[in-house]
This record gives C-alpha cells, sequence and structure tokens, in this order.
C-alpha cells in the first residue's frame, strides 16, 4: 500500500503499524510525536496503530530552540 | 534568594536557557551545566526522513533539567494549539511556550494568536508561559484566562538590543499576578540583572548566550547576573535623588583647620 510520511510518499506493506514506521526514520521514540491524518497518536498506541492505503503520517520531534 | 515556583514548581534558578544555536550537543549541555539553569527550552519539528537527527533531549535529561517545548513556528492560534499537543505527547509535559511570531523580520508575537491558543491550551489542561508583547493589557488578559506565566519580550528574539521595552515591562511587574518572565532580546548579564532588579521573577536568554565568544563562560556570567539582580530586588534597591546624597562627612573641618 501507499502512504504519505511526512510529504513524501512511500510503498509499505500492508498493515505496517505507526510504531514500525516511526522506528524506520531512525530516530527513536523518545521525544517523537506523530499524527496520522492530522490526528495525534499517543505512543501507547503506536504499536496497535495499523496504517491504512492513502494514510498521510506526520512524524515529529524534538529539536533545539529558543 | 527566594527560589522561584513555576505552574507549582519551585526551581533552583531564576534563568530559563533556550537551546538553539549552540555549536554541538556537548557545548550546549555545558552550557546548561553552567548557566545553573533549572528548565531549558526546545522547539518541535517536522522529522527531515532523509536526514540524521542529532538527540538533545537523552542529554538534556541526562542533566535533570526541566524541558519547556515552545511553539515555535506556529503562524496562528490552531498551529500553535497543534504543536502544543504534539510537544505534550513527544516529551510527555504538560508546560508549553506558546509562541505565535508570523513575521520573519521581527518575530514578534501576534497577540491575538497567543491570546486565543493560550485560553484553548489552559483549557486543555496545560501549563502555559506565553510569550507576548510587553503590554500590560495583553499580559492582564493572559493571566486572566489562566496562563502559568507571561514572558513578554525585551526587544526582537536574538536581537541582543536589551530591555527596549523597559517602561511598560515595569507596570507588568507591578502588576501582574502571575510570574513575569522577561523573554527575548537579553543581551548582556546585566540587561539580565536589571530585569530581576526591576522584580521580574525570571528570565529567559538564548543568542546571548549561544552566539557569544565562549558560550560555557557567558552562561556562567549569565548565572551569576541572575543571582546578583535577584539578590539585588531582594535587598531593595536604594531610591534615586536628582542631586547628590553625601556619604562623606560635610563637616568644615578643612576649611577650619587650614584657616
Amino acid at each position: 500500500m501507499r502512504i504519505v510520511c511526512n510529504g513524501k510518499a512511500r510503498e509499505v506493506a500492508d498493515g505496517l503499524t505507526l510504531g514500525a514506521l516511526v522506528d524506520s526514520l531512525g530516530q527513536g521514540r523518545e521525544g517523537v510525536a506523530a499524527a496520522v491524518n492530522s490526528a495525534i497518536v499517543r505512543r501507547a498506541d503506536w504499536d496497535a496503530t495499523a496504517l491504512r492505503d492513502g494514510d498521510e503520517v506526520e512524524v515529529f520531534s524534538m529539536v533545539a530552540g529558543g | 534568594m527566594d527560589n522561584l515556583v513555576l505552574a507549582g514548581v519551585e526551581l533552583p534558578s531564576r534563568l530559563i536557557l533556550g537551546t538553539g544555536k549552540y555549536a554541538s550537543g556537548e557545548q550546549l549541555k555545558q552550557a546548561v551545566a553552567a548557566s545553573g539553569a533549572a528548565v531549558v527550552t526546545m522547539a518541535i519539528k517536522r522529522v527531515d526522513t532523509e536526514g540524521h537527527r542529532d538527540d538533545i533531549v537523552g542529554p538534556l535529561r541526562e542533566l535533570g533539567v526541566r524541558l519547556m517545548p515552545n511553539t515555535s513556528g506556529a503562524r496562528d492560534a490552531r498551529e500553535a494549539v497543534f504543536a502544543a499537543r504534539l510537544s505534550r505527547e513527544a516529551l510527555g509535559t504538560d508546560w508549553i511556550k506558546v509562541e505565535v511570531h508570523p513575521g520573519q523580520k521581527y518575530l514578534l508575537p501576534d497577540p491575538i494568536a497567543t491570546y486565543e491558543a493560550s485560553r484553548e491550551l489552559v483549557r486543555d489542561g496545560f501549563k502555559v508561559f506565553a510569550y507576548c508583547g510587553a503590554d500590560p493589557e495583553l499580559c492582564r488578559a493572559l493571566e486572566e484566562v489562566g496562563v502559568a506565566a507571561v514572558m513578554p519580550l525585551g526587544s526582537p528574539i536574538g536581537s541582543a538590543r536589551g530591555l527596549e521595552t523597559r517602561g511598560m515591562l515595569s507596570i507588568i511587574i507591578e502588576q501582574s499576578h502571575v510570574p513575569v518572565v522577561v523573554d527575548a532580546g537579553i543581551g548582556a548579564p546585566s540587561e539580565a540583572a536589571a530585569a530581576l532588579e526591576m522584580g521580574a521573577a525570571a528570565l529567559m536568554v538564548n543568542t546571548a548566550v549561544a552566539a557569544a565568544g565562549d558560550p560555557v563562560a557567558m552562561a556562567r556570567a549569565f548565572c551569576l547576573a541572575a543571582e546578583a539582580g535577584r539578590t539585588a530586588y531582594e535587598a531593595g534597591l536604594a531610591s534615586r535623588a536628582a542631586t547628590a546624597r553625601a556619604t562623606s562627612p560635610m563637616e568644615r573641618f578643612l576649611e577650619e583647620a587650614m584657616k
């Protein structure tokens, strides 16, 4: 299936979970947040959240700032 | 020296340090340690799926400082609320520094968007620290919607122009029932001390430390300035006078003796 992750289309395995997608970005999970179709998904729910074809996923992380 | 209390949390330092613009994570860590700051700010950003990420959360957690995420990058209230909710998930904190500055040249906070975002986030259970213009009435309105502190600016972010809003800051400090954290524009430790001498509860700096010749040494200078400024405030400054007030005896003994 095809999803969009941070603005870029990507082909992923059917049933890929949000947790697995985040892990594939190599950012770890500490200080990371994610939203699917503009709805924030709590970290505790990432592994139980199966992505669906056409989903738009946004992954965010904490960075330096003032 | 009294401890600062923000959102019910007692903190050993009146300095809040921004984490932006440091040359390396190691330098940032050393500067935070040298500053004595108990609270540091961070931003949230969409992950670059092809780049690498410097983890700064881990090292900062090791230092034991409290992390205060900000909503920097938000151009309106809706974006600020979304950034706040993301940050809460990312860091597990309900503290949020609300900042909405649509204009890139001066990065001045949009008062209406700041107010609206702050109101919504307070309702949502956040401890809101509102970065705002040095407008006493805006600060009063923010206090009424329940922010944990107001963060009026001294001058534009990163400008190192100091306390250009001094007159308004003193009115805000006089009237506020929530802590006043002077934020933005402080360029020198003397200005940090001045803000605390005026009675500000705390102050926030980033560029003045990060862009200094030696950021770690400058962090230490700000630590000392914050202590000096607060101690001076608590000691009570001498009143100003239009004319001289003699500090030595003014008897006319010399005149008498040299007759």
